[in-house]
């Protein structure tokens, strides 16, 4: 993974000296909140319903095992004892004291982390695949691509002020998990037909009050001029994207409002102007940014394991667990390993300080020190060699984190709703804790297979609710919580956005509808069919009458 | 307002003209765009330095192909969080190659004087009397840069590779 | 209508209520609602005054109701804020008591 030089370190410490100046001048009473906001949200510190609340950036989901023990001292010291991952692949602390923050800055300095544009209408922290550098179908790492940009984006002069927050992504597959549709910007990496690297590059998409999948803009981008087109996308967005009116600020809206073909243009244009500056980046560059993601030294394995073999019929929850949470690697012999970190009846994405330095531990022990945190609030271990896979689960278990639900309904993605955010119209973790409950039991989330239940406690769609195979929002309708159901999002390279189902339920309705919802797909389901294929083939229309026509 | 340039306060020479006023005898001017389109001419022929000043949404397009009449371009951010006039700068600086003042109106605050600089102004109208201070604060504040603007500046990538 | 004023402490962001005796309370206990307007107003403008004078953020009017002698929020968001996240029972005010 990359590692800070002297001009990475010098900048990251400036920045929480700096901040740290800027605390002690509010808290001296200097600056007034008025004053005083726009800085803290620049460094990711929030004002939330119980406390303050601090952003920290993973970048693109990836870290090192000192870094998780830092968050799980700081959740310890400063906090009450846990952290949240969001899917930004980011975490957050709930109980920071504005008086502890350059404190904790310097600390976070010290691993290499900050909150710098983790918030704020700026560049925020850029998402990829988590299994980047490790999947067996990846075409090229997106890692390194994600680094080169997050360098070009910190604190850029021409940038920081834009109409409205920008989200990049980046994937390295065919098979997207970075979401990358749902972005301001999706970068897909892919390859020509004379087998060079590029980029399709897309445009506009991105969630909330008015969702859009994004647009293809440029089919093939040569992988030097990343910079200089993304330049090229911000700097016609900063100039025309709408700032009368912070709900149609995204670049979305712009896009939509153009089209995506005249927008396409018009970027072509500025970037024909720029596409030979210093922004090109010479192979040099790419190839030392390159060098921080060289494959870990994998041993020379064969692919089947023995032992394995033998653990998994001897133990069977072992067994489910090897099946539902790893995933094929490219060396033989390893595995990538899912690890849930929304166990059944519990708020997903929290993790505590003792399972933070626990699973740090094992990242030493098994994972060549690094861990990824997934946009789906779950965390990765990339590099398990299939021996190691045993022991590595006796040790999950342990700290709580075998729970077996990769991609099923009860891993689901969820925001913090009212429980504290100060945004929200409704909860959300208690509604992901009782669907969780609901439905279990093993060998029926398994019957019911793939399928993903996003939920947000407000139309801010942090919880990515529009591309859930089944999305929930929380509305506030005179002052009590109402949820409306959504179904045939995804999040995919098919991504397409779920549309209500019709009225909206109490708390207790929307378990019992989504259940029902879940027995339609079960009835009409026809061999190998995923829910989100049968509810493509079969449309809304029986699922609204099921979940309609029971008695209430 | 105290006015800020290479880190000192000094007293403004520019005087404000808007639409309907009458054009000053000598002495450097500062107009707005519709005065500047209304009179180009007799504003071309003074002998005296003339500015022009955009609002928010007035791209710098508009007097591109007359800068070498253009003593000093302010461009306005009606409120800090408005940024479109740093796009504007890196255009002027780096497409139009506008080698004048770019002076900085309207909600500048110390916070921005860095990214201001950055993207090519070199003149800024600030709010406090403290503003060569608070200039010499934010200069301090950071070292390391990684983009390339047209303020020259070595970025990291670049001193990586020296 | 019963009023009174919440907001969060500016060195640590914790949710107060302003009391009786016009000190910041960390519970509701303590609060002498506001029974009409000009009450509230006058609640309110100590609230900004003491944010003026950089001790609160977000000063605010929420409604309250008694409750089997205690005094509750009516909206949810502040029922929250008032005790703390309904999914860490352990956690916040709710845990104090
Ligand atoms: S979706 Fe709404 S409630 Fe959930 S975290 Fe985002 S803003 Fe808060």
């Amino acid at each position: 993974m990359y590692q800070y030089d002297e001009f990475d370190a010098d900048f990251v410490e400036q920045r929480a000296v700096q901040f740290g100046r800027q605390v002690e001048d509010r808290l001296a009473g200097k600056i007034t909140e008025e004053q005083f906001r726009p800085l803290r949200l620049m460094n990711g510190l929030y004002l939330q319903l119980h406390a303050y609340m601090l952003r920290i950036n993973v970048p693109y989901g990836c870290l090192n095992s000192t870094q998780m023990r830092k968050l799980a001292h700081i959740a310890r010291v400063f906090d009450k004892g846990y952290g949240h991952l969001t899917t930004r692949q980011n975490m957050q602390f709930n109980w920071i004291k504005l008086s502890d923050m350059p404190a904790i800055l310097l600390e976070l300095a010290s691993v290499e982390m900050h909150g710098i544009q983790s918030s704020g209408n700026c560049i925020r922290n850029i998402t990829a695949d988590e299994y980047a550098g490790a999947s067996a179908d990846e075409i090229e790492d997106p890692r390194v691509y994600c680094e080169i940009l997050r360098q070009w984006s910190s604190l850029h002069p021409e940038f920081s002020f834009l109409p409205r927050k920008f989200k990049i992504a980046v994937s390295g597959s065919d098979r997207d998990r970075a979401a990358i549709k749902a972005h301001d910007i999706g970068l897909r990496l892919h390859k020509n037909e004379a087998g060079e690297a590029g980029f399709e590059v897309f445009v506009g998409g991105g969630l909330g009050r008015t969702p859009f999948i994004g647009q293809s803009i440029r089919a093939f981008l040569p992988t030097q001029h990343v910079l200089s087109y993304c330049e090229a996308i911000l700097r016609v967005y900063n100039q025309l994207g709408r700032r009368d009116n912070k709900y149609k600020a995204r670049i979305k809206i712009l896009v939509h409002e153009m089209g995506g073909e005249a927008f396409g243009e018009k970027v072509e244009k500025e970037w024909a102007e720029i596409r030979e500056t210093a922004l090109e980046l010479p192979e040099s560059e790419t190839a030392r940014v390159g060098g921080f993601f060289a494959p870990p030294p994998h041993e020379k394995l064969d692919d089947d394991d023995s032992d394995l073999a033998g653990h998994m019929a001897g133990d069977p929850d072992f067994a489910t667990w090897v099946e539902q949470q790893t995933a094929r690697h490219r060396e033989p012999g390893y595995a990538i390993v899912n690890v849930s970190c929304s166990p059944v009846g519990k708020p997903p994405g929290d993790i505590s300080a003792a399972q933070m330095d626990g699973f740090a531990d094992l990242a030493d022990a098994y994972n060549f020190g690094e861990m990824r945190v997934t946009h789906n609030q779950n965390l990765v271990l990339t590099d398990v060699r299939k021996k190691d896979l045993f022991a590595l689960w006796q040790k999950l278990v342990t700290l709580g984190l075998a729970t077996a639900n990769h991609g099923l309904i009860s891993d689901t993605i969820c925001c913090p709703g009212l429980d504290y955010c100060a945004l929200a119209n409704a909860r959300s973790i208690p509604l992901a804790e009782k669907l969780s409950e609901r439905f279990a039991d093993q060998n029926k989330q398994k019957d019911i297979g793939e399928v993903y239940l996003n939920m947000s406690g407000c139309i801010n769609a942090c919880g990515h609710h529009h591309i859930g195979n089944i999305g929930i929002v929380g509305v506030d309708k005179k002052n009590s919580e109402l949820y409306q159901l959504m179904l045939g999002g995804s999040a995919e390279e098919d991504a397409s956005l779920g549309k209500i189902l019709g009225r909206g339920f109490d708390e207790d309705g929307i378990v019992d509808a989504v259940e029902l919802v879940i027995d339609t797909y079960i009835e009409l389901r026809e061999a190998g069919e995923k829910f989100i294929d049968t509810y493509r083939r079969v449309g809304p229309d029986p699922f609204k009458e099921k979940v309609y026509s029971a008695p209430a | 307002m105290p006015l800020l340039k290479n880190g000192n306060i000094i007293e403004d020479p520019y005087t404000r003209v808007t639409e309907g006023e009458e054009l000053p005898g000598e002495g450097p001017i500062l107009v707005d765009l519709a005065l500047w389109q209304a009179q180009r001419d007799a504003l071309v022929a003074r002998s005296s330095e003339v500015g022009v000043q955009l609002a928010a949404g007035e791209s710098p397009a508009a007097i591109a192909p007359d800068l070498e009449h253009i003593a000093l371009v302010a461009l306005e951010f009606p409120a800090f969080t408005d940024g479109r006039a740093y796009s504007y700068a890196r255009l002027l600086r780096e497409r139009h190659r506008f080698e004048g003042e770019l002076r900085a109106v309207g909600d500048v605050l110390i916070e921005q004087l860095h990214f201001m600089d950055r993207v090519g102004f070199d003149s800024f109208d600030m709010k406090s009397d403290e503003a060569a201070e608070e200039w010499k604060t934010a200069q301090a504040d950071m070292s390391v840069w990684y983009q390339p603007t047209g303020d020259e500046r070595p970025t990291a990538t670049r001193l990586r590779r020296s | 209508m019963h009023q009174v004023v919440i907001a969060n402490r500016l060195t640590d962001g914790i949710v107060v209520f302003l009391g009786r005796e016009q000190e910041w309370l960390e519970g509701l206990e303590g609060c002498q609602p506001a029974q009409d307007t000009a009450q509230a107003e006058a609640l309110l403008a100590r609230g900004t005054e003491a944010e003026a004078e950089q001790f609160v953020v977000g000063p605010e009017l929420i409604e309250v109701e008694l409750r089997e002698g205690i005094l509750v929020p009516v909206k949810m968001r502040e029922a929250m804020r008032s005790r703390g996240p309904s999914v860490r029972t352990d956690l916040g005010k709710q845990a104090e008591n």
